[in-house]
């Protein structure tokens, strides 16, 4: 598939390299030609000089044939203008941004934004791991709906429990739990265990209401 | 009648005496704080320093009660975010935004921003000037 990177940062670099591996059809877009200069030589015909928010850039790197096109650099306004030209004048069919401020991921997900990735939301999910509160850490966003990973500790209030008797929100739905190297699909009857990794799907409002529930 | 103004460059600043002079509640946004020193000592507007993409700056700026918001930094991208977070987050709708670039300025319309492009106003009033006429494009 033919994968769009724009912002030639830590995050593209590597990204670009991963999906190089896979057998994906990658280009790194950066405006930086400092930065071009220094990736050209590793990536040859993989990277490409341009402005990626600039319909001219997308047009000269055939963007209408993009399956994806991911936005990494670290101004948010570029990342979302991005996804927008992408979306609007290219009929890409899945635009994915990088929101470097937690403030703007909601309107990202309102503005022509199909997933969005919070470095930030992660990381404090991840210092929240560190100091045993329980957490949700956010994998995907689409709308206002999101599919979350709890991990689940011994002092749970859900554990040995069946799913039917949990008080869960409305929109909240538990998908699966990963058991040592199991994945389980969860049904009314499932029980939660210490140590499970839970995924479940939930919207943006519910997901304290479904922490304390975990 | 309340106005803000995202961008205190030229056009801004045109635009911020102007409607001080028609009696209105002016407030300038800028990132730099040494671009409201041409209003001069005399205007009356609040000055608010901050990023315009940044939702705390706007609110900062009392974005929800202002009748109009104009975006007018130099930085096109800055400015079509600026305006979307105005639309979405304040719910305001009577927000204009410069952008330089055509293309960009023609596709946000369709998401329904209010773009006004200098590039092609220019060219056309170059065109008016020299007394030529741009031929429409075939399906307009």
């Amino acid at each position: 598939m033919y994968i769009i990177i724009i912002g030639a940062g830590k995050i593209g670099y590597n990204l670009t390299k991963l999906l190089i591996a896979e057998g994906n059809e990658v280009l790194l877009v950066d405006r930086d030609r400092n930065k071009y200069n220094q990736l050209v030589k590793e990536f040859g015909e993989a990277i490409f000089y341009g402005d990626g928010c600039e319909a001219s850039t997308l047009k000269a790197i055939g963007a209408s044939r993009a399956e994806l096109l991911v936005a990494v650099t670290g101004l948010d306004q570029e990342n979302l203008v991005a996804c927008q030209v992408a979306k609007i004048l290219f009929m890409v069919p899945k635009t994915l941004a990088l929101v470097n401020d937690p403030k703007n991921e909601e309107l990202f997900t309102d503005l022509a934004v199909d997933l969005t990735v919070n470095t930030t939301s992660l990381i404090s999910a991840m210092i929240g791991q560190k100091l045993n509160v329980p957490i949700v850490t956010p994998l995907l966003t689409f709308k206002n709906l999101g599919i979350v990973q709890a991990e689940i500790s011994d002092t749970s209030p859900a554990i040995h429990r069946q799913i039917k008797d949990l008080a869960l929100p409305a929109n909240s739905l538990l998908i699966a739990a990963i058991r040592g190297s199991e994945a389980i699909i969860l049904k009314g009857d499932s029980t939660i265990l210490p140590n499970d990794t839970i995924i479940a799907v939930t919207t943006r409002e519910q997901v304290s209401e479904l922490r304390k529930i975990l | 009648m309340k106005a803000v103004i995202l961008g205190c460059g030229r056009v801004g600043r045109l635009m911020a005496l102007f409607l001080v002079e028609q009696k209105w509640e002016v407030t300038v946004v800028d990132v730099n704080p040494e671009a409201f020193g041409d209003l001069g000592e005399g205007f009356s507007g609040k000055r608010v320093n901050g990023r315009i993409t940044d939702e705390e700056v706007l609110a900062r700026a009392d974005v929800s009660s202002a009748d109009i918001v104009i975006c007018l930094t130099a930085d096109d991208i800055a400015n079509l975010m600026a305006a979307q977070i105005v639309r979405l987050k304040f719910a305001k709708e009577t927000v204009l935004t410069r952008v330089r670039d055509p293309i960009k300025a023609g596709a946000y319309k369709e998401l329904g921003v209010r773009t006004i492009c200098p590039t092609t106003m220019e060219f056309e009033m170059m065109l008016k000037e020299l007394g030529m006429k741009m031929k429409k494009a075939k399906g307009g």
